[in-house]
């Protein structure tokens, strides 16, 4: 019961951000006369700078927030996942490099190299999802790295390397499908950090570029009108922080269900 | 004990090189010839060289990475290409107003996360534990580029107590502050709360109260200082959220600090000013980080007598 409002918040966006092209929407209209106008009864969430309807931006906008998580989310733990697991299987000096390059990444603090790779490579969606994924991927390597670790010491692997199983197949068949668990309660947890990350590069001009919405460059274009306008800024806000608030409240569900320890006897 | 602080400090050396060699290599990230991004395709090929030979990218790739080493090591960071002033000085300039910045939502964080933390464990599943449940989930969730338009939004304009932006005084550094650390409050208040209700449950606490001591003391004495450890640790690896909040807080509020120097630096393509940020920044991450590991240490007399076992 308690899952029923962020779920039905989460599942709203996502089918914005889905249909949305579906939906009668004219982002990037413009209305002269509406520059800057209140919400009211032609637009219920009012007008941009540009006299475009905010509404129809925010929908546009939620398919650029989901487009990023979604493919930043992918690559990083395909990616992670695989050095993580490659570095923990094989062990030895090739563990030793991966964990010096995991640390070295991790050094950068918060959103600091994402910001630096964005913005050297130029701005664009394409480059944010890079940047990110660039910077997303160390979190799951890590993860992942100790999920194997402890795995690799269990009787099963060493039933099945006794019995001569090839490694690729230990690893795919034996060892991985036990380290989804804790990597799709990271993945949900990636979600709610890329959506905020996108937010924030495009606030700072770094990711996608004019027409293109996303709720970040709306916040960003809003704090020059919030005397006029404070629409501009709240609305698109509100949403950023029930969607990642929605994520969160899921992940942590997600994690208690997952692990065994704190599921609570139905 | 003295081999731990050498094996920590060793690494956080390796780490260091790791970095500032990752730094280096990020102008190659831009795309194509990065002269010819900083100067315009219609630039001369005279001046093109001139910057070429400026930055030493006419050099081969190892001569580069040796002088870039050889530079860091006399402080010697380059020269901007917008101002034409020497890298480390610009920097020198900016980074009071960043440290003064961090401080700030530092303390912040910390006088909001421990009353909120321990009343939260103390009066465990009461309303006022939900109460500070939802509000440490809200600090988590809003991200500072909103909370700072927020708060500019609500104080600057409707209420007129305090400035929209800039650094003039005490009170244009309450709202940068309060954005910066508001986050760090509610994470370090989960983790207070959390370590807090475990160190409550153990032998000496109820010992404590066996003893007659009052609430108040049997919490603030002996739970709290216990509870002390696991969050310095956090402070330390939140340190990095902060100081990459900084750079988002810094350009909401016009803080003439490191950050906004970063994505000023980005704009400019003043790509040797963006490498020495990023690299002055992640360093301070990683020297603050050992200097926790190494506190705790000092600090637990457990972790100590572990290791000289």
């Amino acid at each position: 019961m308690r899952l029923g409002l962020p779920l039905g918040i989460l599942l709203l966006w996502l089918g914005m951000a889905m249909f949305g092209p579906l939906l009668d929407l004219q982002p990037d209209h413009i209305e002269l006369s509406r520059i800057l106008a209140s919400p009211g009864s032609d637009a219920w969430l009012g007008y941009d700078d540009l006299g475009r309807p905010l509404w129809d931006r925010l929908v546009v906008g939620a398919r650029t927030s989901f487009f990023v998580a979604l493919w930043v989310v992918v690559i990083s733990a395909l990616m992670g996942t695989a050095i993580g697991t490659a570095g923990a299987y094989v062990g030895g000096a090739w563990d030793h490099v991966i964990v010096r390059i995991i640390d070295i990444f991790l050094a950068f603090p918060g959103i600091l190299l994402a910001i630096a790779m964005a913005g050297l490579m130029g701005p664009g969606v394409d480059n944010v999802i890079i940047a990110l994924s660039t910077v997303g991927r160390v979190g799951f390597a890590r993860l992942a790295r100790a999920q194997v670790l402890s795995i690799k010491q269990r009787l099963h692997i060493e039933a099945a390397v006794a019995m001569g199983v090839r490694h690729a197949r230990i690893v795919i068949r034996h060892v991985l499908p036990l380290t989804l668990a804790p990597l799709i309660v990271e993945a949900s947890f990636a979600v709610a950090g890329v959506v905020i990350a996108e937010a924030g590069l495009s606030f700072l001009g770094l990711g996608v570029q004019p027409p293109a919405a996303s709720w970040g460059s709306i916040i960003r274009d809003g704090t020059r009108y919030m005397l006029v306008a404070p629409h501009m800024v709240l609305a698109p806000g509100i949403i950023l922080m029930l969607v990642v608030l929605a994520v969160n409240l899921l992940g942590d569900h997600l994690r208690d269900w997952v692990d065994v320890r704190t599921r609570r006897v139905l | 004990m003295l081999n731990f602080i050498l094996s920590r400090l060793l690494s956080a050396a390796v780490v260091v090189i790791g970095v500032s060699s990752l730094v280096f290599f990020l102008i190659h990230l831009v795309p194509g010839d990065p002269v010819e991004v900083m100067l315009g395709e219609s630039a001369q090929p005279a001046d093109r060289a001139a910057l070429r030979h400026a930055l030493g990218l006419d050099q081969p790739v190892p001569v580069q990475l040796f002088n870039y080493f050889n530079g860091l090591l006399h402080f010697d960071l380059g020269t901007s290409l917008h101002s034409q002033r020497p890298i480390a000085e610009v920097m020198l300039e900016r980074m009071p107003a960043t440290l003064e910045l961090a401080v700030a939502a530092l303390l912040i964080a910390v006088v909001i996360a421990f009353p909120l933390g321990a009343l939260s464990a103390v009066r465990k599943d009461t309303a006022l534990d939900h109460g500070a449940r939802v509000i440490s989930l809200l600090g988590i969730s809003i991200p500072h580029f909103w909370l700072g338009p927020l708060l500019i939004l609500i104080f600057s304009l409707w209420l007129g107590w305090l400035p929209v932006s800039g650094r003039e005084g005490f009170a244009s550094l309450v709202l940068p502050a309060l954005t910066l650390g508001t986050a760090l409050a509610a994470i370090l208040s989960r983790m207070v709360r959390a370590t807090l209700l475990e160190t409550l449950n153990e032998d000496y606490i109820r010992t404590a109260r066996a003893k007659g001591l009052g609430e108040y003391t049997v919490v603030l004495h002996h739970a709290l200082r216990n509870a002390l450890l696991p969050v310095i640790t956090v402070l330390g690896l939140q340190l990095g959220a902060l100081l990459g909040g900084a750079i988002v807080t810094e350009m909401v509020f016009s803080w003439p600090g490191l950050g906004q120097l970063t994505i000023e630096a980005i704009h400019r393509r003043d790509y040797p000013v963006v490498q020495a940020c990023i690299l002055l920044i992640s360093v301070t991450y990683v020297l603050v980080n050992t200097l926790t590991d190494l506190a705790y240490v000092w600090l637990d007399p457990r972790v100590r007598l572990h290791e000289d076992r």
